[in-house]
């Protein structure tokens, strides 16, 4: 399990966070909740670290937020992918592919 | 666009603290409450949902407190608490603050202002176009490494070198401007043609001179100086075109020159005239009176140049042997000789001003040490309750930044107060040769260099207490019995730094008491006559040509006439220059009889009229002075100094004698009718030189000094002597009146002396009060620090004057090891100040035996009084001390 962003790759959490919010906008905990779906359980994410990540997205302009009504009627912040942030996920899924097929082809000729 | 949101949203977090920290909190809890609905659903109760979250997630605050340090506001925040503490530590010891701030601002404000006066005379280039390439180009002879060059032999340099691009001359003159308000005296500057060319600079209104201006016979034409076109001209557009009498005759003005232009070597000249009119003296291969600029050809260096020009110099001799045989050239750069004078001067204020910048900041050094000794009890609390080392580091360094900055501040209001008023002490006429000096202000060198100091400052201040910090354990502090051994440490390292300062303070001032000494020296010269009572004016006659040679005489013996039945005027005198001003004009002199072999006998030539010499109060020492009688038509006498009379005639009677010179290209003799005693006519630093002394009679000169011997004070007959001489003929120019006193100190060589002296003096003055302070408030420290010591002491038998002893001999150790570590550095400093030195041997024993005694005096009184203070301690009391 981790715990910690810094036991993700670095910066990975970042692009799941808008990875996740390339399908639909959504608030904190959906967002925690989807990651551990997608992931099967293997990113399980404290409120600390994601707030903070929501915190440097936001500043860097690839999402922005609203208040808005939950399913339940419960108000949560919902966070929205902006355009910029939009580009940069596919710059940088396309950037990570090239990376980890560049890895895999290190650790298979070994 | 992302740094700006970045920022916008920074700054909300920080202004708006309540409502982002309300949405966090809300956000977070909603999370949370999510995760827990999510728990609970799984059958959970809610307390233990609520907990089982709490170890998956995070718990509120924690994840609030995570997310708040992530901004960089959180940063900015605790930079601005660490401010506000030590600005609240400042109010709260405002006398430490106050103390602190006052010794760096002293410390900084003259370091920056003597580096401002460095840095607008030696690290600004030249105002020229690559004033690198600009060389002083002269002649040089045995006596003398620069010598100006005579008319031909410029002629012939110019003609043979290959090494300059051009080459020029220049030399000073002074003319009668005629105005409608009468006659005025004004500086002027003669330049060949291409002078201005060679330094680079344009006229800004009008025209260079053009290449007929510059031959012989070429017309009258000048271009004005910024100056003198707001001045005589009302910065009129039109003022070129105008025609301007000088001396009679009238030059056209063809040009004005930018106002950034200055020429240090022509001081203030206002009209600058090509050199088309030569007398029959310059003329002469032998008659020297023109200083040369040159600018190197690319790729040529001054090394080569010299060599080229040495060699053009030898071929010139063999051709023309007349002239002296040790005769070579000197090529040296432009600022060299501009800037040679004040070089070593300013070095070494900017060396005084470092010294006490040094000073002021291990003065400051040991307040703070001193107030962290003070504070320890308080960092360990803080450390106790959490504080992280780098949390205290920071909050040190936050104090040392702003005692830093507040002192740099101050230090440049004060430099920039001290900057006007050195600017006042200098005269006018000195200022005019150091137009330089007109750069002094704010630019990248000198606000860089403010940084600079305020930031080592800053470093030591913050550096200081962290090492002492650093050498305890945080359990020191807050078991607080322990008085004595961190306290050791710290008497050990505030002992060594009062060490240093009053070092710093013997070598100051064994400076200051050797540049007074030799100020004291050099004002106490032998003069050869009594400055006391003599008031004396230039006089400027615009009558020129052989005709009215005649009328000069009359009008000498008319304003003598007048002047002398002036009441308050005891007598009076005219000579073509007054005493100790320059060893120059100079005559070269050869003895009928005597082999000659082109030997240069240089001696001073003054014209003066027959009572001069009485009114000066000169000596006679054989023969006789001149009668009013002497004049051209007369068997023509001379009068020699003692010095001319020792070199020339040892062991003869040079009365009856004859020596003989080349006036105007004619070889004329005169005989020696009497000696009078060394009348100093050079600068005070320079030795007596051989002086010849003719009747002015006989040379009608144009431009002379009238001095009288007034009654009473002279410096109230002056603007009578200027009256009567307008009386006496309106257009006769009158300037320059002064008592001789004012002439005397008005000399470079006396003012520079002044300078250094008094300059030194004060950064001494203050050396020795901040030793003496810092000396004081370590002995007062470590005897309050030792209260209990002395009382236990006391209680067990000792006596007062035992505890004064042991406090005194404890301090004595400094004392002594400061003394004589800076007697030693002042042995190296002396030398490197020999030059600057005159009647003083640098390693002058009574100077440094006088400032040893002296401050090692002054610093144990200083110890004396908390020794003192400590004694009258009741033992009672310092044992309940707590």
């Amino acid at each position: 399990m981790v715990d910690k962003p810094s036991d993700l790759v670095q910066g990975t959490l970042d692009m799941l966070i808008l990875k996740t919010l390339a399908l639909e906008s959504m608030h904190g905990y959906g967002i925690a909740v989807r990651l551990e779906q997608m992931s099967k359980g293997v990113f399980r994410l404290n409120a600390g670290s994601l707030f903070v990540a929501f915190q440097r997205l936001q500043r860097a302009g690839l999402v922005r937020s609203e208040w808005k009504a939950t399913e339940n009627s419960r108000r949560a912040k919902y966070y929205v992918l902006t355009d910029q942030g939009r580009k940069r996920l596919n710059s940088e899924t396309r950037e990570w592919g090239r990376q980890v097929a560049a890895i895999a082809r290190i650790l298979e000729a070994s | 666009m992302s740094l700006l949101r970045s920022l916008s949203d920074g700054l909300r977090s920080l202004f708006r603290k309540e409502q982002v920290n309300r949405e966090l909190n809300e956000e977070v809890n909603s999370f949370l409450e999510m995760a827990a609905e999510e728990k609970r659903k799984q059958g959970m109760g809610r307390k233990q949902a609520l907990r089982a979250v709490r170890l998956e997630r995070g718990s509120l605050e924690g994840t609030k407190e995570v997310v708040r340090s992530a901004g960089w506001e959180s940063y900015a925040e605790t930079v601005g608490r660490d401010l506000y503490f030590a600005l609240r530590q400042g109010r709260k010891n405002p006398s430490f603050a106050l103390s602190a701030v006052v010794v760096l601002a002293l410390g900084m404000g003259v370091s920056l202002t003597i580096f401002r006066f460095v840095d607008a005379a030696l690290l600004q280039p030249l105002p020229y176009a690559s004033p690198e390439r600009l060389m002083s180009v002269n002649e040089s002879n045995a006596e003398s490494p620069r010598w100006p060059l005579s008319y031909p032999d410029y002629l012939d340099w110019q003609r043979l070198n290959k090494s300059f691009r051009s080459l020029d001359i220049y030399n000073g003159s002074g003319y009668l401007l005629q105005t409608r308000s009468g006659a005025t005296a004004v500086q002027g500057e003669r330049v060949s043609g291409g002078f201005f060319q060679t330094l680079g600079v344009r006229p800004m209104l009008g025209r260079d001179f053009s290449p007929d201006e510059d031959r012989p016979g070429g017309p009258n034409v000048a271009i004005l100086s910024y100056g003198a076109w707001l001045h005589h001209f009302g910065a009129r557009r039109d003022a070129v075109g105008l025609t301007v009498n000088l001396d009679n005759a009238a030059y056209t003005i063809i040009g004005v020159l930018p106002r950034s232009f200055s020429f240090a070597r022509a001081g203030a000249a206002e009209f600058w005239v090509p050199i088309n009119t030569l007398s029959p003296h310059e003329q002469m291969r032998t008659f020297y009176n023109f200083w040369g600029i040159g600018r190197l050809r690319d790729g040529v260096s001054a090394r080569e140049a010299l060599a080229e020009m040495s060699a053009i110099s030898k071929q010139l001799q063999m051709q023309f042997p007349t002239s002296d045989r040790s005769e070579g050239a000197s090529v040296v750069p432009l600022s060299e000789v501009i800037l040679g004078d004040v070089r070593p001067i300013l070095l070494t204020l900017l060396g005084g001003a470092g010294l006490l910048l040094l000073i002021a900041c291990v003065n400051v050094t040991s307040l703070v040490l001193v107030r962290s000794e003070n504070r320890r009890r308080e960092i360990a609390v803080r450390g106790a309750l959490g504080a992280s080392r780098s949390r205290l580091v920071r909050q040190f360094a936050t104090e040392g930044l702003l005692l830093a900055a507040f002192g740099g501040l101050s230090g440049v209001i004060f430099a920039d107060w001290l900057t006007k008023i050195l600017w006042r002490l200098v005269p006018k006429d000195m200022a005019a040769d150091m137009p330089f000096l007109a750069g002094v202000g704010w630019n990248t060198h000198t606000c860089t260099f403010a940084i600079a100091i305020a930031w080592m400052a800053a470093v030591l201040f913050t550096a200081a207490p962290i090492l002492r910090l650093t050498s305890q354990q945080p359990g020191d502090g807050l078991v607080n019995g322990d008085r004595s051994s961190a306290n050791e440490l710290w008497q050990r390292l505030g002992a060594r730094m009062v060490a240093v300062e009053l070092a710093v303070a013997v070598v100051l001032l064994t400076g200051a008491g050797l540049l007074g000494q030799s100020l004291y020296r050099l004002l106490h010269v032998p003069l050869g006559f009594d400055p006391d009572h003599l008031a004396s004016v230039e006089v400027g006659v615009s009558a020129t040509g052989t005709e009215k040679n005649q009328q000069t005489v009359a009008l000498y013996r008319e304003i003598l006439r007048r002047v002398s039945s002036l009441p308050g005027v005891e007598s009076a005198g005219i000579s073509s220059m007054v005493p100790v001003q320059c060893n120059c004009p100079v005559d070269w002199i050869t003895f009928p009889g005597r082999p000659f072999h082109g030997e240069h006998n240089t001696v001073d030539e003054r014209h003066v009229s027959a009572d001069y010499l009485t009114m000066l109060k000169a000596t006679l020492v054989r023969g006789r002075f001149f009668t009013d009688t002497e004049d051209a038509s007369k068997p023509k006498v001379v009068v020699i100094n003692q010095a001319l009379a020792q070199r020339y005639f040892p062991g003869q009677d040079p009365l009856g004698q004859r020596i003989a010179d080349y006036e105007g290209g004619r070889r004329s003799e005169r005989e020696i009718v009497g000696v009078v005693a060394d009348v100093r006519e050079g600068p005070l630093d320079s030795d007596i030189w051989p002086a010849e002394y003719f009747s002015i009679n006989e040379t009608q000169d144009p431009y002379f000094s009238l001095t009288v011997r007034t009654r009473q004070d002279a410096g109230a007959m002056l603007p009578l002597l200027v009256s009567t001489l307008h009386q006496i003929d309106p257009d006769l120019g009158a300037f320059h009146e002064m008592t001789m006193k004012e002439q005397i100190e008005d000399t470079q060589t006396a003012l520079l002396h002044h300078f250094s002296a008094w300059l030194v003096g004060g950064f001494a003055a203050m050396a020795l009060i901040l030793g003496v302070v810092g000396q004081y408030g370590v002995v007062a420290y470590s005897v309050s620090r030792r209260t209990r010591e002395i009382g236990v002491r006391m209680a067990l038998g000792a006596e007062r004057r035992g505890v004064v002893l042991m406090i005194v001999r404890q301090a004595a150790r400094m004392v002594t090891l400061g003394v004589v570590v800076g007697l030693l550095a002042s042995l190296g400093v002396s030398r490197l100040m020999a030059s600057m030195l005159f009647g003083v041997n640098s390693y002058d024993p009574l100077t440094f035996v006088a400032v040893a005694v002296i401050l090692a005096a002054v610093a144990l009184a200083a110890c004396y009084i908390p020794a003192r203070r400590a004694a009258r301690v009741d033992p009672m009391v310092a044992l309940r001390y707590e």
